[in-house]
Formats: C-alpha cells, sequence, structure tokens
C-alpha cells in the first residue's frame, strides 16, 4: 500500500474523541458539529432536513443518533468512499519441473472469455499435478492484453513479428513443435473455437501423431469427458496430451495472480522458418447485406424517428454496415421482417450498434444486450436508448445521418486520391 | 469447371442433432456440391464403410453417376486405409467436411490426410474461386461472416465450412439407379477406441453468477443491478457535423470504417 492510500484511511483521535464525549469540557461547543436546527426568524424551531447524516465508508447515507457526541467517523472531509480493493495473492512458480501449456485465440489482440476458461483449466490441472507445474500461454502476432497475470499466466511466450501476421498455420505450428521439443509439456491445451488456435491444435496433433480430445467439458488429471458428433454424445476416455476444450470448461482464475514472466530460453530466432505452402490475400470486403444480421459485426438499426428512408439505405452503404430495424418500422412495411432486431427478432452480438430513431423498448435492449459498443442517435435526450448508450447523439436523425453520409464520401475520396 | 483437375470428395454418414436420424453430413454435402461446381461429372467421391448404407444413395440422388465405398466395420480405423487409397487416385484437390456429425467427430480427418499425404491443408474453406497454372484462389469463411482470400499451389486438402453453398436437393430415382462401387481394402482396428466409455449426452450445468460482494451493500447493488451501461457520453448542443464526426471516431478506433 502506498502513501497515498495510506492518507485516506480515516484515523480516530482518542482526545477529540473524549472532547466531543465531554459536554463540560471547554473545547467542547468548538468541536461538537453545528446543530441542523436552528431558531427561524419567527422564532420556530426550524431543523435542515438535508444536513441530517452524513456519507459512511460505503457510500451510504448514516444518521448519527448520538447527536455529534459519538466519535467523529465518517464526518467531514475525511467521508469519501473506500473503493482500495486488496491485490490478489501473488503465487509464483521459482523452479517448474513440468509445464501445462495453453495456446490462446487472442481475437482483437486481448483474451476471450473461452481463453481464461481454458487458463483456468490450466490451473486446475496444474495444481493437481504432484510436482512444481508452470501454465504457460503461448500468444502469437500483436497483442492488447494487459493483465495477463490475473488470468493465471505463470509464464507468457510470445511470438509475433511479419512470419505471425495474418493467416500462417504452418508456420505457428513450427513454433509449437520448437516449444514442444524444448518444454515436453505436460499437456497442451487449446479453445476448441473457430478463431484459430483450434485449428492449431487439430495441426498440432497431426504432426505430433497425437489423438485429441476434442470439445472437451470435464477434464482431470486421469479422466477427461467429451462431446461426440452432433453434441449427441458424452465420451468418458483416459486424458490425453492434447485437449480442445469447449467453453465453460473450467472457472476462469479469480482469486490469485501469477508472474506472467516471458519464458527467456524461447524467442522468435530460435524458432525454425517453416515451409508456407498457404499464401494469405488479406481479407476480403464482403457485401454486408449478405451478413445474417445475428453475426454481423457492424449493424445500423432504423426505428420510428426515420422520414428518409433512401438516405438511410444510403448511409447503410457508405458505413458498409447491415441493416437492422425496430419492431414499429418492421410493421410500418419500411423494413423486411428479417431484419427485426429484438427479443421478437433477432438477438444481435454486433461489435457496433448505431440506433437511429429507436427509443429503446425492453424487447429492443434484450436483443442488443451482447452488442459492445451502442451509439444513439436520437431528439430524445430522457430516452432508454440513450441511457444504454455509449456515445449518443441528441438531434434531427435526418441532419446528423446527412453529416454522416457526407463525411464518409469525404473519407472515401480521400482514400481514392491516397490510393492514385 | 475445371475437367482438367482430378477434385476426390471424402463423404460420411451425417445425424440430424435433435432426432438422430441418419441423413447427408451437412458439411460433406456441400464439399460435394463444391466437387460438382469444380469439375462437373468428373468429380469422384469416396466413402468409407458399409457398402449397404442408405445414406449414400442420398449422395448419389444430387447428381452422382457413381460413388466409391471402402469397405470398413463400424469400429475400425479408416484413415490409415483412406489416405493409402487416396494416394493411389492422382487427386489434387481432396474436399471433406470440417467435422463429422457422428461419432468422436475431432475434426482431424483432413489434417491426419494432408500429412500423410504430405500436402497442405486449408480449413474452412467456403468456396474454390478458381484454378490457374496450379495455384487455386480460395475464399475462407472467417467469423462474423467475412472471407479471406488465400492461395494454394495444387495439390491441397480443403475442409469446407458450413458458410459454403448449400448442397442441391437429392431426388429418390437418381439415388437408386446410381452405383456404389464396392473396394475390398484393408482393416486397422481402433484399439484406443475400445477403452473409451460412450453415453448419450449429459446436460452441462449452467455457469451461476457468483456474487463476491464483501458487504451488505454490494450484495444489495449486485442483486437490483440494471444490466444498463455505466452511462455514455452524450452530445446535446454539438452542430450536427461535430456529432457525425464524434461517431466517425468511434468507429475508427473500432476499426469498422476504413
Amino acid at each position: 500500500m502506498n502513501f497515498e492510500d495510506s492518507e485516506q484511511l480515516r484515523r480516530r483521535d482518542p482526545r477529540i474523541e473524549q472532547i466531543q464525549r465531554n459536554r463540560l469540557h471547554p473545547l467542547h461547543e468548538s468541536l461538537s458539529s453545528a446543530s441542523t436546527i436552528v431558531r427561524g426568524p419567527s422564532g420556530l424551531l426550524r431543523k435542515n432536513p438535508h444536513h441530517i447524516g452524513f456519507m459512511g465508508p460505503n457510500g451510504i447515507k448514516r444518521i448519527d443518533r448520538l447527536a455529534g457526541n459519538g466519535p467523529a467517523i465518517g464526518r467531514g472531509q475525511g467521508a469519501k468512499k473506500v473503493t482500495s480493493e486488496a491485490p490478489r495473492p501473488l503465487l509464483s512458480v521459482e523452479q517448474p519441473e513440468q509445464f501445462v501449456l495453453a495456446v490462446m485465440d487472442m481475437v482483437g489482440g486481448r483474451l476471450t472469455a473461452h481463453d481464461k476458461d481454458v487458463l483456468g483449466q490450466a490451473q486446475q490441472l496444474a495444481t493437481e499435478l504432484p510436482a512444481q507445474c508452470a501454465v504457460v500461454a503461448v500468444v502469437f502476432g500483436a497483442i492488447k492484453e494487459k493483465a495477463f497475470e490475473l488470468a493465471g499466466v505463470d509464464r507468457l511466450i510470445h511470438l509475433s513479428g511479419e512470419a505471425y501476421e495474418g493467416y500462417c498455420p504452418e508456420q505457428s505450428v513450427a513454433a509449437l513443435q520448437a516449444i514442444d521439443a524444448k518444454l515436453h509439456p505436460r499437456f497442451w491445451l487449446f479453445p476448441d473455437s473457430v478463431h484459430g488456435a483450434g485449428e492449431l491444435g487439430l495441426r498440432l496433433a497431426a504432426q505430433l501423431k497425437e489423438r485429441p480430445a476434442t470439445q472437451a467439458w470435464q477434464v482431470t488429471l486421469d479422466k477427461t469427458v467429451f462431446r461426440g458428433g452432433s453434441g449427441r454424445s458424452d465420451i468418458c476416455a483416459d486424458t490425453p496430451r492434447l485437449l480442445l476444450l469447449a467453453e465453460e470448461c473450467a472457472p476462469p482464475v479469480e482469486e490469485t495472480r501469477h508472474e506472467a514472466k516471458p519464458v527467456s530460453e524461447l524467442r522468435e530466432d530460435s524458432v525454425p522458418r517453416a515451409l508456407c505452402r498457404i499464401n494469405d490475400g488479406g481479407q476480403v470486403a464482403v457485401d454486408p447485406k449478405q451478413i445474417s444480421l445475428d453475426e454481423a459485426e457492424f449493424i445500423l438499426a432504423a426505428g420510428n424517428g426515420i422520414q428518409d428512408w433512401a438516405q438511410f439505405h444510403q448511409a447503410a452503404e457508405l458505413l458498409r454496415a447491415t441493416e437492422g430495424a425496430s419492431r414499429v418500422a418492421v410493421d410500418d412495411g419500411f423494413m423486411p421482417r428479417n431484419t427485426q432486431v429484438g427479443a421478437t427478432g433477432t438477438w444481435v452480438s454486433a461489435r457496433a450498434y448505431i440506433a437511429v430513431g429507436i427509443s429503446g423498448a425492453v424487447q429492443h435492449l434484450q436483443g442488443i444486450a451482447t452488442c459492445d459498443k451502442v451509439i444513439a442517435i436520437n431528439t430524445d435526450a430522457g430516452c432508454d436508448m440513450v441511457k444504454r448508450a455509449d456515445l449518443s447523439v441528441i438531434g434531427d436523425s435526418q441532419e446528423i445521418l446527412a453529416e454522416l453520409i457526407s463525411l464518409c464520401e469525404q473519407r472515401q475520396e480521400k482514400g481514392v486520391e491516397h490510393v492514385a | 469447371m475445371l475437367p482438367d483437375v482430378k477434385v476426390v470428395a471424402l463423404v460420411s454418414i451425417g445425424q440430424h442433432v435433435k432426432s438422430g436420424r441418419f441423413q447427408r453430413a451437412d458439411q460433406d454435402a456441400r464439399a460435394v456440391e463444391m466437387g460438382l461446381k469444380l469439375c462437373g461429372d468428373m468429380l469422384s467421391v469416396v466413402h468409407a464403410g458399409e457398402p449397404g448404407e442408405p445414406v449414400l444413395r442420398r449422395y448419389l440422388g444430387a447428381g452422382l453417376k457413381a460413388l466409391t465405398v471402402l469397405k470398413q466395420p463400424a469400429d475400425a480405423d479408416v484413415v490409415g486405409p483412406l489416405c493409402e487409397y487416396l494416394s493411389e487416385q492422382n487427386a489434387q484437390i481432396i474436399l471433406t467436411g470440417s467435422k463429422a456429425e457422428c461419432g468422436e467427430a475431432s475434426g482431424m480427418m483432413p489434417y491426419l490426410v494432408g500429412e500423410s499425404l504430405g500436402w497442405p491443408v486449408v480449413s474452412r474453406v467456403a468456396d474454390i474461386l478458381k484454378v490457374n497454372d496450379g495455384e487455386a484462389e480460395i475464399l475462407q469463411a472467417l467469423p462474423r461472416g467475412q472471407r479471406r482470400l488465400l492461395k494454394v499451389r495444387l495439390p491441397f486438402v480443403a475442409s469446407v465450412d458450413s458458410a459454403a453453398e448449400a448442397a442441391r436437393q437429392s431426388a429418390f430415382g437418381p439415388g437408386q439407379r446410381g452405383c456404389i462401387h464396392s473396394v475390398e481394402v484393408a482393416v486397422v482396428p481402433d484399439e484406443l477406441r475400445t477403452r473409451w466409455t460412450l453415453g448419450p449426452a449429459k446436460k452441462r450445468p449452467k455457469r451461476l453468477a457468483v456474487v463476491k460482494a464483501k458487504s451488505a451493500a454490494d450484495r444489495f447493488k449486485a442483486a437490483t443491478a440494471k444490466s444498463q451501461g455505466a452511462g455514455g457520453v452524450i452530445l446535446q448542443t454539438e452542430t450536427p457535423r461535430e456529432q457525425a464526426q464524434a461517431i466517425v471516431n468511434l468507429l475508427l478506433d473500432e476499426g469498422l470504417i476504413r
């Protein structure tokens, strides 16, 4: 705990408390707080209700029934909310004898919830193992994640650089093989997902000639239960060395802090360059209208507040956003039924959702509950959508959409000039 | 249509998720569709299992003249004999589904075939755009409906994603008229599998949201909190231009517009 924190802590002064209890003390008058009851101009006793009580340590108002004669806790400037959390205890592994390796998805450079579950499972296996065991996370490409320590990573292998950009499964598997030869891990854990780490797990299993368990959801040192085809059967088997774990296979690490030290023996130059037979041509621009609403990344949704529908469609096309609609817009016949967002329509999971002229009915807010960033364009600053939104713009939707369209057109022109 | 490229599609027996009825495996049927688009009648389709399986007729009903079945009992490890058979076929593109619908369904098959033949494996293929001078341009399906362009030299193994073009309808008559060639190959028993116990899928426990509040006030807050955000930025007095600029800036931060 640093010095600033200790200054915020309230200290009791026993002498002042004693004076406050003793009404006969000569300093009592000056130290006891001013009374909230005063005699008004007409001679009546007036009580100011706003000055009764004080803010307690949890941010809740407390009324002091001792009429100022109790200890001076929580009164005056000292009554700040105490929010500092105790840091988690640090678990360090000095000389690991065995390793559990976990390869991470790292969508957008950050650990996903699935990654954290996998790390939780890795920590569980590490504590079950009799020897000193470290959980090593393997991460490819650029990273933005800062909290590896809190997710349960004892050691970190971060491989980045030109060879690991884009789609490069052959190079990544070569790196994993080099790691396997160096550390001889007891377990390899992968999230069984569509984001890439699951594929690496299958490729590594084919290279190492191991038989992995996929969609594993109950893993101990000896036995593993994993889902068979179509999710219709459970298979119980001896735990293999390679595991592709299902979502929510184990609770994420929440109680402890770990070191997340980089592994010194492994660097980029110690990994051989693999022969890359698959060339990455980069992402292709996809027509946003072809993307189904439930998996769309970016949605522009229209509601009752839209007057100019041609302008809305133009804006969606320029922003390359998938079109959505509220129930009212669909019922009035402006948008087709399959674009309806909400509890009665599609539950969307977009990373950005722009709601134009949608006030935010409960059903609609349920439908966008998992959206990351919500932007509201509305005339009413008090509506529920504005309360939900990360950025709200209050004004006429037609004007704002027109400005948005002109901005996008400007950007496109600039882009064309830049290319030319 | 590329009649000079030899394409082999591997098919398996699928199972309906809810009813458990046997059917064409969805991704395998899409692989056959992709093969038909690439080389029409020249496509050869291979299955490893029982030749008498009625579901195979449904694959034939989608416009195939014939289908090759490598005779394998239900508990055999088919990968070894299958790879041996494929290495004799002079194929240039092998299409498979990404994951089976019955049995273990680990999704290892394309990688094992690729490893044994020494060919690159392209996963989650949505479409094969063209094959020029022995190099194929492939669209790979990414999450959220996105696509990535890949270039691979022939030969290669491609595992077809559910985002690929849907299979055409299967007709009963052509299915009955189609030919099933049965081929005798070696049988390798799957020993590891005999040690497994297989049962119907158990319902997985739902994760509970455990409130780790230290004080009564925190517990009360956790119980009554609404799922609303902490309150975002509200732009009320700015001009429409500034407001639009704020939206564009946020979208740029998220990397959604370029």
